[in-house]
């Protein structure tokens, strides 16, 4: 199946083929990281600009370690240290960086769309780390490839998701992403912290992380955004922790070979307990280190091939 | 356009030209000490195989085999529009080893060229030797195969198929003429 996508901005525009070619590309990609000399020649000459318009230290990283491994030379630009707070727009601090001929922008910004946006306007090809609370299609796909190594199929799994479901993004590309693949989602948080709507995304709603968790394969547990709200949209911290916190006796309910994820940065003793953090069913450093994979899996299918203009 | 298909080498000679490349590398080798067979994706990884069960049976001890996929170390990433990468398996240290490159078509060099590249970035063998079913001519680089089952002269316009069996044993080799 030829698949040779100019951007990758989203995973509702992927079809489970599309996803299922970029995580076994990372598979043959994930060698690479454990070798003694991390380096294929594969993107040489290629120059890669992460944009970072939000603070991340884990997925920027990322995308810096996977580009380096492929050889292309990386350049980062966060926002304190950009134009930005100059005054400048976003399409003319694009414009700018594309004026010095990179082939790849990879970029995080806090408004939705801006990925999209900037892939209409520029050449070169734009790679969405995270946008607003619209999606964040690499995180999405190191999930479904950390899931698919533990469990060998994502098929027919039940996937729990539960915290704060309308500040993220994460939560977004991950209902999409597992519902392609085949998987039953289901979404667990306060109610204020669910967007109205959801079940047409294609997924189940809990109020309670009990029975949410209840059978579950995987359960992943999202993070209280506080930078994102407005006000406070939960009585405290000790209170979610009661209700919403997964630790050792409601990780129980779920399946007894059930994995535990977490797409960070952690707060424990508020979503999740040190005991389950630790324990032996987490698989959260797995997805770090698959995101590197992934991300390289991404850098080299945007890079390679012939590309349409419009594609 | 009409395809002529023009078989050059039925099972038997297939088989043959393997016993043969199997013994001659034996003989050069002085037997299975440090060798290590490299079979490249996906052609090349199956006759590996084929050598790997020749050279024990011959020999009655055995010889470590690995499987590589050059897609990384290609140098025609912008023209190619299959991006597919496969997994490369060597699970032994390919540092003092004599490596032993298998392929089933030899053509311009450069699958070869990425090989070598491939191979000695996981460490620095002893030597690197080639083997292959079917030179057809028409190099770009200057590379030389050490063992050879046929030479086939082509024309450009021509193309050399390998037909595998279900088992991933080679059952012909076929000269496609448009």
């Amino acid at each position: 199946m030829p698949f040779n996508p100019k951007h990758i901005l989203s995973i509702k525009s992927l079809t489970a083929e599309e996803i299922n070619f970029i995580l076994n590309t990372a598979d043959s990609f994930k060698e690479i990281n454990t070798r003694q000399i991390k380096k294929v020649p594969t993107l040489r000459g290629k120059t890669i600009v992460n944009l970072f318009f939000e603070a991340s230290t884990r997925t920027r990283t990322s995308f810096e370690i996977a580009g380096k491994r492929l050889s292309a030379d990386t350049v980062n630009i966060s926002a304190s240290s950009s134009s930005v707070v100059k005054g400048e727009t976003l399409e003319d601090t694009a414009q700018n960086i594309e004026a010095m001929h990179p082939d790849i922008i990879v970029m995080r910004h806090s408004a939705s769309g801006a990925c999209d946006y900037l892939a209409e306007r520029l050449n070169c090809s734009v790679i969405n780390a995270g946008d607003g609370t619209h999606e964040h299609p690499s995180q999405a796909l190191l999930d479904a490839f950390t899931i698919r190594q533990h469990k060998g199929e994502i098929k027919g799994l039940t996937v729990t998701i539960a915290g704060d479901i309308a500040h993220s993004r994460v939560v977004r590309s991950n209902i999409y992403c597992l519902n392609k693949l085949g998987a039953k989602v289901k979404i667990a948080g306060p109610r204020t912290m669910l967007p109205p709507g959801l079940e047409k995304l294609g997924c189940e709603v809990h109020h309670n992380l009990k029975d949410a968790i209840t059978d579950a394969d995987c359960i992943m547990m999202l993070r209280i955004q506080r930078e994102r709200q407005g006000k406070t949209l939960i009585p405290s911290l000790r209170e979610y922790s009661r209700f919403f916190g997964l630790n050792d006796n409601n990780l129980q309910l779920a399946k007894d070979d059930a994995i535990v994820l977490h797409p960070g940065p952690m707060n424990r003793g508020v979503e999740i307990s040190s005991s389950v953090a630790d324990g032996k069913q987490n698989v959260i450093l797995d997805q770090v280190e698959n995101g590197v994979a992934v991300r390289m899996a991404l850098l080299y299918l945007v890079a390679g091939g012939e590309k349409l203009q419009d594609s | 356009m009409s395809v002529e298909t023009i078989e050059i080498l039925g099972s038997e000679g297939v088989q043959r030209a393997l016993t043969r490349i199997a013994h001659e590398i034996l003989e050069k080798n002085s037997g299975v000490d440090d060798l290590l067979l490299i079979g490249i994706r996906t052609g090349g990884a199956y006759l590996a195989t084929q050598l790997q069960q020749k050279i024990s049976e011959i020999e009655g001890a055995s010889v470590s085999m690995g499987i590589i996929d050059v897609t990384m170390y290609r140098d025609d990433l912008g023209s190619r529009n299959n991006l597919e990468v496969g997994q490369s398996y060597i699970r032994v240290p390919v540092t003092d080893k004599k490596v032993i490159l298998v392929d089933d078509v030899l053509y311009t060099g450069r699958t070869i060229r990425a090989a070598l590249e491939a191979v000695i970035a996981l460490g620095r063998p002893q030597n690197i030797q080639l083997a292959i079913l079917v030179d057809r001519g028409h190099r770009e680089l200057p590379i030389r195969p050490d063992y050879i089952g046929r030479n086939i002269p082509t024309a450009q316009n021509e193309q050399i198929r390998v037909d595998f069996d279900d088992n991933n044993t080679a059952q012909a080799v076929h000269l496609l003429r448009s």
